[in-house]
């Protein structure tokens, strides 16, 4: 284990330029990956933003006892995709009218009688802010008998329906191009490493060396060398995000753990790469 | 110790480099192997160390036969062999000493076995004062010396040589046999493949010599033709 290890430090210090080449080039690749990817993370933390206003308003019967309401309220709020449910009274929506339409201030001040319904108004769980579970609840909110009116503005959310859906299917395509792209640039990379270290594989071969033993190094190599170059592209990606936000617009950067997965990915690709390109040299004969 | 039995080794283009070959090498024994270049003189090497497999008959190593050679036991049959060939295949950016340590440390032996077997080594192969240079510091005959004493390094029972003094100037070549020579005086069989006759002429060992993949003269066989007709 001590030779595997010190075998696959001495790599950087033998052939430095390569190393740093590899390890730069890796970075590069990655970054562009991680540059896609906070455009993913904060178009999702947008779409979330969105999705939190979806929202079911059911206006009631005027006259409808406050126990009642009370009994239907936990039902609502027993529904699978039902996060909250708030009622506003007769007198709540009023007062709400006042404050937000300052320009009829009159207009209800000369009122004899309150001409606004009370209402429910119930939040979904995220997941289910989408059309189908809005009509869904809306459709089961109808069959009680005190329903004057349910609305959750239908036409906005299946359009968010179709926002999110392009989102996901462009996500999908550009993330898989770029996250080629990374795998093909680090494989070629990586091959290159050690296709400058093939004489050595020959002669380990030739004086006995398993080809376990021979593998070794180099796997390690090809994940520390991925392992650097996910830091770096991590480094790279902080910094492009501090540039959009302090310059542009307030963004998201990736959380903790989501760079750590960043920083794992660029292991696993450097020792994978790394593993193909060694079996290359290593025929079966 | 080494046993060629009707050996023929195809190209992948189907013309052959081997054809059907057999002969044996005992122990301690030293052999020219000797032909034109082409003739199949490394291709027999490669045999021997199972770099190829033969396309039909059988090679036997000490043990081991193709017949039913598994991929994992190659390390183990090469450990019992050294090489050496006419371009050394030494690492540039390691000293004499850390090459030839490189063949113990890659086979897994014990680092305080290294060093002292490293010194023995390279002091058998009169380099010992030299085991700190780098092979640019060092000449083509000290070059072969430093890669004779990697293939050494592990007590194999055959050195096989792949024209080792290819690259050499004469008094380095004659070096280089000497070295040989001693080696074999310890008991360990040397498989010399070289087309330089005049080397050949030098010592009276046996001479297997190949024509276009074929086996065309044995000396030992010869001996034996003749202590044939003298007992008749």
């Amino acid at each position: 284990m001590r030779l595997t290890i010190r075998e696959a430090l001495l790599s950087f210090r033998r052939a430095p330029v390569l190393s740093v080449l590899a390890v730069t080039t890796i970075a590069f690749a990655l970054f562009v990956l991680g540059l896609f990817g906070l455009v993913a993370v904060n178009l999702r933390g947008a779409l979330t933003q969105i999705e939190e206003r979806v929202e079911i308003v059911m206006y009631l019967t005027r006259g409808t006892p406050v126990e009642v309401v009370t009994v239907a309220i936990g039902d609502i709020d027993a529904f699978p995709e039902v996060e909250s449910v708030n009622y506003v009274t007769e007198d709540q929506a009023l007062e709400r009218a006042r404050q937000q339409l300052v320009e009829f201030q009159g207009v209800f001040d000369d009122l004899a009688t309150n001409p606004l319904p009370a209402s429910l108004e119930i939040h979904l769980k995220p997941g289910f802010r989408d059309s189908r579970n809005a009509r869904t609840v809306a459709q089961r909110l109808s069959g009680f008998r005190f329903a004057e009116d349910i609305r959750y503005g239908s036409d906005w959310v299946a359009k968010l329906d179709r926002l999110r859906d392009i989102a996901g299917v462009v996500g999908l395509v550009l993330g898989a191009g770029f996250a080629a792209a990374a795998l093909i640039i680090i494989g070629t990379t990586i091959r290159m490493t050690v296709l400058a270290r093939r004489r050595e594989i020959h002669i380990m071969r030739l004086v006995g060396a398993t080809d376990g033993f021979i593998r070794r190094p180099f796997l390690l190599d090809g994940a520390l060398k991925g392992a650097l170059g996910g830091a770096f592209a991590i480094a790279l990606n902080y910094g492009a995000f501090l540039a959009v936000s302090r310059g542009l617009f307030q963004a998201a950067f990736f959380s903790t753990e989501q760079s750590a997965l960043f920083v794992l990915f660029g292991t696993i690709l450097g020792f994978a790469a790394s593993a193909l390109s060694v079996g290359r040299h290593l025929p079966s004969a | 110790m080494i046993r060629f039995n009707r050996v023929f080794k195809a190209f992948p283009k189907g013309s052959l480099a081997l054809k059907d070959v057999s002969f044996h090498v005992a122990k301690s024994e030293f052999a020219f192997l000797t032909g034109h270049s082409g003739a199949g003189k490394s291709t027999v090497l490669r045999l021997i160390y199972a770099d190829e497999l033969p396309t039909s008959g059988t090679v036997r190593v000490s043990g081991f036969s193709t017949a039913n050679l598994k991929r994992r036991e190659i390390p183990k049959l090469r450990r019992r062999l050294g090489i050496v060939f006419q371009d050394f295949r030494l690492l540039e950016d390691r000293t004499a000493e850390e090459n030839v340590a490189f063949a113990l440390e890659v086979t897994g032996t014990r680092r305080s076995v290294i060093a002292p077997k490293v010194m023995r080594v390279l002091a058998q192969v009169g380099l010992a004062a030299k085991a700190q240079a780098y092979p640019r510091e060092l000449s083509g005959g000290e070059q072969q010396r430093v890669a004779i004493a990697r293939a050494l390094v592990n007590d194999p029972l055959v050195l096989l040589a792949d024209e080792p003094t290819g690259n050499l100037d004469e008094r380095a070549t004659r070096g280089v046999f000497q070295l040989l020579r001693d080696i074999n005086a310890t008991g360990t069989a040397v498989i010399l493949a070289t087309h330089d006759l005049d080397l050949v002429r030098q010592a009276p060992y046996r001479t297997i010599e190949l024509q276009d993949g074929a086996l065309v003269y044995d000396s030992a066989e010869e001996d034996e033709r003749h202590e044939g007709v003298a007992s008749q």
